[in-house]
Parts: C-alpha cells; structure tokens; sequence
C-alpha cells in the first residue's frame, strides 16, 4: 500500500514527536545540565576518589562477568543448536528468567544463598569468604543479569548456519576441538561480539540487584550507577549530572558497537 | 482490447520502457517474452496499474486508464511467488476481492465453490496455503484474479517459482483455461518454450523495446532480428547469414551455393542427428537433421561435406559476429 | 539444514564427548547462577508458613503496590502497541534524512543504566523542567520512566515482521479492489498481531520488574506511586526477608507466565509460515 502523502507526513511527525519527548530531548538534556558548568567542574567530579575507584570496580566486575557469561553463552548455544536432547523448554526457559525477573529480585534471591543467614552464606563465612556486601556478590548478581545475551545472539546464528561445513571438517579428520577452533568459532564471531557488547552495556549499566546485593559502601563496594544514586541523594546534583553523562557516553559508544556489528551478525561466515 | 501507446518509465537513471507501444486483442492469450531485465514486468504493471508511466497512455476496451488506481481497472492479477494471504483460508483468499465489494454472503460463496471447482481445488476450501503445494497455491490465486470477473488478465512469471514438470502441466492448463473463460490475458515469461506452446500472440522484449509483435510461427520463421531469431530457437551462423540449424541441407557433392565442412562431431540425440562441421575458413557451423538422412549420408567423423541453407533469403543478416 | 546427512557413526561420536560434557557444564553454571537463587526465593518464602506467606502477599501496601504494578506495566504495554507499531512502520515504510540514526537510537534504552534513565527524564519532567512540565512524585511519572526502558520492545519485535512482510500480498489485494484502509485491516495488521503482542508481553515483563529508573521519579509514596520492586526493596532494608521473599515469588510467578505466553506467541505467529 503506497500511503497518502498527507498520512505519510502525519505518521512521521507523530513518530518523531513521541521519541523526541521520550528520548532524544532528555538525553540531549542531560549533556547539556552536565557541562552548562564548564569542562573543569565535570572532570573533577568523575576523578573524585570515589568516582574513580566506582569506575575500577564496575570496570572489574565487568571483566569478570563477561567473559565467563561468554564462554557460557558459546557452549550453552551449540549444545542448543546442534544437540538432541530433552529438557530444551525447561532450559530455554531459565535462560530467559534473568530477563524477565525485576533486579530487586534477584539481589534478594543472592542474598538468600550467600548472605549470612543463607544457605550457603553461613558456610562460606567459617571459610572466610565474604560474598554480600563484597566484590563476590556484586560479580555474582552482575553475572545473573547478563547471563542471556551471549546464547540468545550466537543460538540463532547456529542454527541458521547449520552444520554442514563442521561435518565436512569430521570427514577431513578434524577433532572436535579443532572443528570448534577453525569452523565454529569464527562462523559465530559476530554474534558472540554483538552478545559481548550487549553483555557489557548490560553489566555496567545494573543497578536493581546491586543496590540490594553491594552495601553500597563509598570506595569499596560502589559502583557507578550506585556512585549516580549516592549523589543524587546527598543532593549533588551536578555530581550526579557529571556520573550520569559518564555512563550515557559508555552507552552510545555501546549503541555505535551495537550499529556496526548489527547487520554482520547474520552473516555467519568469514 | 488493450492499447499501449509511446509509454517509457524511468527508475531514477534507468530506463526501464522505451517508447513502447503494443496492440493486446480482446480475448487473446499474448506472451510478452523476454530476458530479465527487459521491461516486460514493469511493462505488465503499468497495464495494471502497480506502476505508472512517465509518458504515454494506457488505452483499456476505449477507456483511458493511464491514471486509474489498479483497484478500479478491473484487472486480475497473479504473481510469481502466489501473493498468497498467508494468514487466510484458501476460501477467504478467494473470496477477498468479492468480499471487498460487499458482495451477499450466499453469492460469495456459491461463487467461490464454482471457481475452485473450476482450477480443480474443490474441498480445499478450509486449508491454508501453507498447506498447499507451489502448484495449488498458483491455482488458488488464479481463481482469486477470476473471482471478480475481470476483463483483463495479467500474469508475471506465473510458473517461474515451480518445477519443471509442474510448470509445463500448469501451462497446458492455463490454456485450457483460457479457451473456456476468454478473458483477455497477458502473461509475462521468459521461458520461449512456455510463450511458443500457449500464446496467441508474442511479444518479444529486449532491453526496454518491444523487438516484434506476432503469432508463433511468424517469430519463428520470420524474425525481424538477430536477436528474437536468437531468443526463439537455436541458431547457426553459415557465412554473413543466421540460419537454423535445421534449415541446413548436407549433400556429400557440391550444389550452387554450398560451401565445403569437414564434420566435426556427430551426436545422435533419438530421432534427431545434431553435427558439428567445420569450415574452411575455421568457422564452426551446427546443423541438425533426422536420423535417416543422417544414415543416408552416413554421416561420420572426418567426412568432407557440403552445407547449405535451406532458409528464406529474407533471414536477418548478423551485422556483428557472434 | 543439511541436504546429506553425516553417517549416524559420525555424529553421535562427536556429540557423546565434548558435547555432553559441554551441554553438563552449561546446565550446571546455569543452575548454579540462575536456578540456586531463585529457588532460595521461593523456599524462604514459607520460612514462616503457609499463613505467614498470605499474610505478607496480601497485606494492604503490598496489594496497593502489586495493583498498581499490575496496571502501570498493562498501561504501558498499550501505549507501546500503539506507539511502537507507529514507530515501526515509520522506520519501515518512510524515508527522511536521519532515519538511520533514529533507527539506532531506538536502542538506547536497552543500553543506559537505569538510573541514568530516571535521572534523565527527572531532569525533563521534574521541578526544574525546561519545559514547565512537572510530573514528579506523580503516577504519571512511573509511566513515563517504563515507556522510557520498554521503548525498543514493540518497535523492535515488528521491524523485521514489516521488512519480511510480502509486498506483493498487498499489491494482490490491491488488484482486487481494496483501498488502503482496508488494506492495512485485513492484510498487514492480522500478519503483524503475533509480533506486536510478543513485544508487548516482552515491555510488560520488564515494566513489572523495573526499578532503577522509577526510584528517583516517583517518590515511592506508599499506595500511590510505589511499584512491587520498590516495596519488596523496602521489606529487605527493614530486615524482613521472609516478607520481601513471599512478594517476589508472586512476581516470579508473574514473570515466568509472561514467559510462557512469549514462546506460545512465537510459535502462533510462524504456524502460517512455510
């Protein structure tokens, strides 16, 4: 249907009217409340003590998080993709929860296994390990939330490419590691990159389960986003601005990441 | 009758129709033939009204309908990949276009059992085309187009997306078809064999032209140029002429305007001898005779021979070598 | 899929190695990380019985929040349907400088922090609006906050249904004699219903968990703009675990139902594909 130019015009202004309210006016906003101060005020603000080591933790906890979420993702797909197994529904089901459960509940969720009262909680601390209110739990809950991304990207990129270069390799005599290596891996780059940048954006960007999950104690357990809240409450608002444009910046080179790998994902081959 | 008259379309920089012009007859079955790339689809669209021209007119049964909407020109029109409503009953497809126009529900349907009666889906009613074969789908969206009685007919690649066998069982039945419901149709292929065996008429399409407009045997035994002799049937250069290879005579003596070949190879195909000969002057000719001539001449690999065309004097001459 | 399919020999020799041990480690990281906590959750919800679990679920602030949930999260699907099919078919069907970074864009609220997010639309639509609107501390707001992070579902859900969407179907239908609107009713709409209910279902599970980007806008005032996730985040500072743990189970349970209607919808949305 070809539309009427009148509809056609209308739409768009509607279309972008709406996302000009919602999105663009309030980020563009943000920026704007953030440097109306000048460059300097900003700069002190991100490289306070607390903002820094609030950067490092997050930056740690993301290297952490990733890359096992990662290698997770890649074997959870093939096993997906290419086995016959039964119990597929119940799996494809718990790979979803991190998406569909509220944060909140999944910091309590923590909390109930390894805080001290835990299930776990009570015999981790006769070891000496400390996971609430420390770098473990953080880790963990950041874990949890950015557990689907790899698999649910790489799974349908599998499938779709479908195995039949991996049997030739098996009839050329490769091992199963060797297959993986040369002919699997690279046919899924894209996907396991557009996985990884989701994850990343994902794992900076938490909030719910590690305000339950941190203590939120100022240089040792607060991350950025935590870092945004504090100031927000002590009323530093500029500060808060400043930590905020910080991570919005994190998230549009996320959104630049995520615009180039897009449409290669589909590619499937080298 | 359909007048196309001085009509060219333009995509951007491209030229898709140039100044073309053509005559559809009422009730006749034309073929627009041609490669990809030739205009013919976009020239079917325009007919329809899916396209419009950038200059020239569209003339329907002495209507002009150059500006029509496609929804008013009272055409049906079937597509190559069905243009099937996937997510309706072969009974609610079928019914559509009746349906639009507020058409009593017993006369809708009494219609729809006649036509699906008619392209041989009766009982098919309640399925969905995903449940139907590539055939039956292209069956089904015939009895659609037909549904609201339109005047003209148009079809683009109908076949092109079935199977060999499919695609010649399905043509044989269009035409049947067509001699019982004479609506005027205009069907669009590139397959020459396909146009050749149905079509009433043929127009053949290269490069945004029209190239000749006739009956089958006219294009075949008559083409205007190098190219329609080309896209209709084999063909053999012997000196400045194009020739069929059929239309080749061997004589082991010389006769007036024979030329001498040695024979290159002979490959028996059945009823059907085709040879390769060569030329003095190194120029490869191909011929094709039945099997007894063949075995009168016997033929054989080496011989010395004597080629000569058997063709009207009026065969195009091939003004740039092959 | 393959045409020739490797010897039975082959295949099973080299899924029995590595691929069980790698299907056993998957499932064993996922249990651990996803199913260990989330069990914990609904165990300790009935730490205090049956009657202690009720008690909790159903007590008045508790009702107050989950209601409210419940409605601002269906509020927000709808608008979604309606704005994010708009949006959609605009990124779609219309051409107009820029399109490819508004199109980009949409991602956004997949790719902020929460609280980015709810600091973002405070600075807009709270006291120091530039545009005079303030619409903090208000029901509205929580609104505005979850239209904000559920933006890319419906969009997103449909955007391919659209591309993938036979354009010669509408051209049929166009031959036959239907205008646009009718058009647009009977054959684009009924193929693009699978796809905008599962982006709703999608904006609706998310909406009913969110928290980061309400917390700021809203004031979470009792019985008037607390959500469900705020309330069970309230039970856990006063150091009532087994309270915050019964409420998180009924959202559990909301959120897993949620899930099960997305797969139905996908799998309702091919059963005319082939």
């Amino acid at each position: 249907m070809t539309v009427d130019r009148r509809w056609q015009l209308g739409l768009r202004a509607v279309a972008l009217a709406y996302l000009a309210l919602l999105l663009f006016v309030p980020v563009a906003l943000i920026f704007y409340r953030t440097f109306e101060h000048g460059l300097g005020a900003v700069w002190e603000s991100i490289t306070t003590p607390a903002a820094i080591h609030a950067f490092q933790l997050t930056l740690e906890v993301t290297l952490i998080a990733v890359p096992l979420n990662t290698v997770f993702g890649i074997v959870m797909a093939i096993a997906l993709a290419r086995g016959d197994w039964r119990g597929k529904g119940l799996v494809n089901a718990l790979i979803d929860l991190p998406f569909a459960v509220s944060p909140i509940v999944i910091g309590l969720s923590l909390v109930l296994v390894y805080g001290v009262h835990g299930w776990l909680g009570g015999a981790l601390a006769d070891a000496g390990v400390q996971v609430i209110f420390s770098l473990p739990g953080i880790v963990l809950a950041t874990i949890f939330v950015s557990l689907p991304f790899v698999v649910r990207e790489v799974t349908p990129v599998l499938k779709e490419v479908g195995d039949d270069q991996e049997q030739a390799a098996a009839t050329l005599g490769a091992g199963a590691w060797t297959t993986f290596r040369r002919i699997t891996l690279p046919s899924i780059r894209w996907g396991v990159a557009y996985g990884v940048v989701l994850s990343v954006a994902r794992c900076i960007g938490e909030f719910g389960a590690v305000s339950v999950v941190s203590g939120k104690i100022s240089g040792q357990t607060e991350t950025l986003t935590l870092l945004v809240e504090k100031r927000f409450s002590n009323f530093d608002l500029a500060g808060a601005y400043a930590a905020s444009a910080l991570l919005a910046l994190i998230a549009l080179a996320t959104l630049l990441a995520m615009t180039a790998i897009k449409p290669r994902r589909e590619e499937g081959d080298a | 009758m359909i007048s196309v008259t001085n009509v060219t379309k333009r995509f951007g920089d491209y030229v898709a129709l140039d100044d073309v012009s053509l005559e559809v007859p009422d009730g006749s079955l034309t073929a627009l033939l041609g490669p990809s790339g030739s205009g013919k689809s976009t020239l079917l669209r325009i007919i329809g009204g899916l396209e419009s021209p950038d200059a020239g007119s569209v003339v329907v049964n002495g209507e002009d309908q150059t500006s029509v909407p496609p929804q008013r020109r009272g055409i049906g029109f079937v597509f190559q990949h069905y243009a099937a409503f996937k997510h309706m009953t072969v009974r609610d497809n079928v019914a559509f276009g009746l349906t639009v126009r507020k058409r009593p529900k017993a006369e809708v349907a009494s219609r729809v059992d006649q036509l699906l009666e008619i392209v041989g889906l009766a009982g098919y009613q309640q399925r969905y085309p995903s449940q139907l074969s590539g055939g039956q789908r292209q069956r089904m969206a015939l009895a659609r187009a037909l549904a609201v009685e339109p005047s003209v007919l148009l079809l683009d690649e109908p076949f092109g997306a079935l199977d060999a066998k499919v695609r010649a069982d399905l043509r044989e039945w269009l035409r049947k078809l067509h001699d019982e419901v004479h609506v005027t149709t205009l069907l669009v292929t590139h397959d020459q064999e396909e146009a050749m065996s149905i079509a009433d008429q043929i127009a053949v399409m290269d490069h945004s032209r029209i190239e000749q407009v006739g009956s089958p045997r006219e294009l075949y035994d008559a083409p205007a140029t190098p190219f329609v002799m080309r896209f209709l049937g084999p063909v053999t250069r012997l000196g400045e002429q194009l020739v069929r290879p059929h239309d080749i005579a061997l004589s082991h003596d010389a006769l007036p305007g024979s030329a001498e070949a040695q024979v290159a190879r002979v490959v028996h195909l059945g009823f059907e001898v085709r040879a390769e000969l060569e030329l003095g002057d190194g120029e490869e000719v191909a011929v094709q005779l039945p099997r007894s001539e063949a075995d009168e001449l016997e033929l054989a690999v080496g011989d010395i021979v004597h080629v000569r065309s058997t063709a009207m004097p009026s065969a195009p001459a091939d003004p740039v070598s092959a | 899929m393959s045409a020739i399919a490797a010897p039975s020999s082959v295949r099973s020799a080299r899924r029995s190695h590595s691929g069980a041990l790698g299907l056993g480690l998957s499932t064993l990281w996922l249990s651990i990380i996803v199913l260990l906590p989330l069990s914990a959750v609904v165990a300790h919800s009935l730490d205090g019985g049956i009657g202690a679990f009720w008690d909790a679920v159903t007590s008045r602030q508790a009702l107050a929040a989950l209601r409210f949930t419940v409605l601002v999260s269906l509020a927000t699907a709808l608008v979604n349907v309606a704005g994010g099919t708009l949006i959609a078919w605009v990124l779609v069907r219309d051409r107009f400088p820029g399109k490819r970074i508004v199109n980009a864009l949409i991602d956004l609220p997949f790719a902020l922090p929460t609280i980015v997010a709810g600091l973002v639309l405070l600075t807009l639509y709270g006291q120091r609006s530039p545009l005079g609107i303030d619409i903090a501390y208000t029901q509205m707001a929580v609104v505005v906050a979850l239209l904000f992070v559920t933006l890319p579902f419906v969009i997103r859900s449909v955007q391919p249904v659209l591309i993938e969407l036979d354009r010669e179907m509408e051209e049929a239908a166009l031959s036959l004699g239907a205008r646009n609107a009718t058009i647009f009713r009977r054959i684009v709409a009924p193929n693009l219903v699978p796809a905008i209910l599962s982006g709703a279902a999608l904006a609706f599970a998310r909406a009913i968990g969110e928290f980061g980007s309400i917390v700021l806008i809203s004031g979470n005032i009792p019985f008037h703009t607390q959500v469900s996730s705020v309330y069970v985040f309230k039970l856990i500072e006063s150091d009532a675990p087994t309270s915050a743990a019964a409420v998180s189970t009924v959202l559990l349970v909301v959120s897993l139902l949620v899930l099960l209607a997305i797969r139905g919808l996908g799998r309702w949305g091919a059963r005319h594909d082939r």
